[in-house]
């Protein structure tokens, strides 16, 4: 059996980990290019939303590279996610792509459902395996997210383009990790060489907050790299989502820490949206709230195109904005979308942003101009 | 004292409740005011306040709030999350009020409970007793209300299945209280018509397609005349159980009308641009049409389609569908 997983941003270092530790070969689709692209849009009905697209080209590029299982998440509605895995066996099989698809989803009669097919894909290795393997796993999410969060605070502030070097290249190793060790100092060098960057003495920069839709805001190809641009434009970046925390919230129950979660949106009242809307339509405007209070300086929403639970959260956006004093903008993102336009809104985003920031206490026009 | 007036919007979920909540409402002593059937004013009044994002029915929900706000005391707009267990309609549908609240200046007041079955059909009574106490403290006319409102709305399916009227026609006929012919005359051919039903039976929305059709000398039928065993028969072949509640119905139907027995010549699926559950369930649809070698037209509809592109198309597809039978005998 040779497994492979659809990509999600840095997903496929934990999971390979997981997979591996259980004794599977496993299949890594090559990254997410313009060809992923295409062969997900040709084969794909045409209203289906982006994530369903890239997947079908990462499961025919897998297939190229000798995968034959797929290992997928599935859903109970309301949101499209739970009957992706459905129609995507249904392309694949008319495309001749055959593949044995193994979907994990919260039971729909009884837990044995899950259990049954957890066994089927560990075979004979041991529980104890399985939950080491977990272990070794969730270690190397919380320490992707732990460096992150750092390259997210140098960016704009570098003089010399580093960070992402050193991120990438902590992320080859990461992948490379065998134990608790090897990711302890793989993340104290890492740190330690973004710590020694070079920065910028202005120390004003903006914070700018990306909430939205689980996929594209953790997925840069899907995003076009929408971080760094930002980055680039002189703002700081978080987001309501990092991969470890949304593993503690729906595999742990939320019960053990992840690094830095101020924008995730629990413990929130959100007067705006009384009831779960599916996906993380709730949560966006939640976070919206949370990023608010803790002074963040705009807030950036990411949703593909028609996504459902996200166009509910966009009609509420322009009241949050406004009652709670934050600048917001929504980008929705599908195949037809262009760099030149986002960096276009980007731009003219962080300017806005940039001159709320400064209304108070600037000198001459000259200081408000970012970069300086 | 003057009775409280309250509006229902003439879309979404009107097409299948309208009986219910217009009895439960009378019942608690409301004056009913339905918003009048969609035109332009309304979907530009839609078009305006709602998000461009959003699909043509929520659009046109919008319309027929903006139409009712002025001129009642309270708008029914309930939070409809699950209608069936373990089911959902559409993530739009659970926040409607909200979206509502957020985009629509100078509302009255509205009603909003949630009508939640996913779980357990005891929130029903929850449901019941939320809307009712807008109007009165007495439980126990809460309660006598609801059960005569559920007997009408008994009554309303069961005659649109054993008719085989669709809803919206059934409403006005109810209403009408005048016996309307709707019985087939010697029909060429049989379309079976797919979609959501706030999308097929607003005339302004479908462009009235279902009177083109029967211009046409054509037979229509729809997945709402089947009864509930007849889709969850069809439904129960899905490998995986389809979690929304329009989708089943549609899937279902569809699977229900491949039989050989139906002798339906052709199918039409209506969708809204960007309805989310429609984009897969529709490529499910075109599926088992394609292997049951059924000819199935799609129309995709918004705010911008226009009537003269839809007739052409139609027409062709009848075309095809009578040379077809033609070659056939």
């Amino acid at each position: 059996m040779k497994v492979t997983f659809p990509h999600m941003g840095n997903l496929d270092i934990p999971l390979k980990a997981l997979l591996e530790g259980i004794g599977l070969e496993v299949i890594v689709p090559p990254k997410i290019s313009r060809k992923t692209l295409n062969i997900g849009v040709q084969n794909s009905p045409e209203y289906a939303c982006l994530p369903l697209k890239i997947n079908i080209g990462n499961f025919v590029e897998a297939k190229e590279l000798g995968a034959d299982t797929i290992l997928m998440a599935g859903g109970v509605g309301p949101c499209r996610f739970g009957y992706y895995a459905s129609v995507q066996k249904e392309i694949l099989k008319d495309m001749g792509c055959n593949y044995e698809m193994v979907v994990l989803e919260p039971p729909d009669t009884h837990y044995s459902e899950l259990i049954k097919k957890i066994n089927h894909l560990k075979k004979s290795t041991s529980w104890w395996q399985l939950y080491k393997s977990l272990k070794l796993a969730w270690q190397k999410a919380c320490a992707i997210d732990q460096i992150e969060q750092t390259v997210q605070e140098i960016r704009p502030l570098e003089r010399e383009r580093k960070a992402d070097k050193i991120f990438k290249k902590s992320l080859h190793d990461l992948d490379l990790a065998k134990s608790k060790n090897d990711i302890v100092d793989i993340t104290t060098t890492a740190q330690h060489d973004l710590r020694d960057i070079e920065l910028k003495s202005n120390s004003r920069v903006p914070r700018i907050a990306i909430v939205g839709e689980i996929y594209t805001v953790l997925e840069p190809y899907v995003n076009h790299n929408l971080e760094q641009e930002l980055g680039r434009l002189g703002a700081q970046v978080h987001r309501s989502l990092y991969l470890s925390q949304w593993i503690n919230d729906h595999l742990f129950m939320g019960k053990l820490t992840v690094p830095g979660s101020i924008g995730n949106g629990h413990n929130v009242e959100n007067s705006y949206i009384r009831s779960f809307v599916g996906g993380h339509g709730r949560e966006t405007v939640s976070s919206t709230i949370q990023y608010a209070e803790h002074q963040f300086d705009g807030v950036i929403q990411l949703a593909p195109f028609t996504c459902m639970p996200e166009i509910v959260a966009h009609s509420i956006m322009p009241t949050v904005s406004a009652n709670v004093g934050i600048p917001t903008m929504t980008i929705y993102l599908d195949e037809q979308s262009g760099e030149a336009g986002l960096k276009t809104r980007l731009e003219a985003f962080v300017d806005l942003v940039w001159r709320q920031k400064n209304k108070m206490g600037a000198e001459s026009s000259s200081e408000l101009l970012p970069g300086n | 004292m003057k009775k409280p007036r309250v509006g229902i919007p003439r879309a979404l979920m009107y097409y299948y409740y309208y009986p219910q909540w217009k009895c439960f409402l009378e019942e608690l002593g409301a004056e009913v005011i339905v918003s009048p059937k969609t035109n332009k004013q309304i979907v530009n009044a839609g078009v305006l306040s709602a998000i461009d994002e959003a699909c043509l029915p929520v659009k046109l929900y919008y319309g027929h709030v903006e139409w009712l706000k002025d001129k009642v005391d309270y708008i029914f707009i309930p939070r409809v999350i699950s209608i069936e267990r373990k089911e959902y309609i559409c993530p739009k549908f659970m926040g409607l009020p909200d979206m509502i609240r957020a985009n629509v200046s100078e509302l009255p007041h509205i009603i909003d409970a949630s009508l939640d079955l996913s779980k357990q059909e005891k929130q029903l009574h929850g449901f019941v007793r939320e809307v009712g106490k807008h109007f009165t403290n007495n439980g126990f006319k809460i309660a006598m209300a609801w059960r005569k409102a559920q007997k009408k709305q008994r009554e309303f399916l069961q005659m649109v299945v054993a008719k085989k009227i669709p809803p919206h026609e059934m409403i006005e006929y109810l209403e009408d209280r005048e016996p309307r012919v709707l019985t087939a005359q010697n029909n060429q051919l049989t379309i079976a018509l797919l979609g959501h039903g706030y999308n097929i039976y607003d005339e302004y929305i479908s462009m009235n397609i279902v009177k083109k059709l029967r211009d046409m000398n054509i037979k229509v039928v729809f997945p709402d005349v089947l009864s509930s065993e007849v889709i969850d028969v069809e439904a129960a072949k899905l490998p995986k159980r389809m979690f929304w509640t329009f989708g089943k119905k549609n899937l279902g139907g569809a699977m229900h009308y491949l039989n050989k027995n139906e002798n339906i010549d052709g199918m039409v699926h209506i969708a809204s641009f960007g309805c989310g559950p429609d984009s897969l369930v529709g490529e499910l649809i075109y599926r088992k049409a394609r292997d049951g070698e059924m000819p199935i037209l799609n129309l995709t509809i918004d705010e911008h389609t226009g009537e003269a592109g839809i007739v052409t198309r139609l027409e062709a597809f009848i075309d095809m569908l009578i040379r077809r039978r033609v070659v056939a005998q």
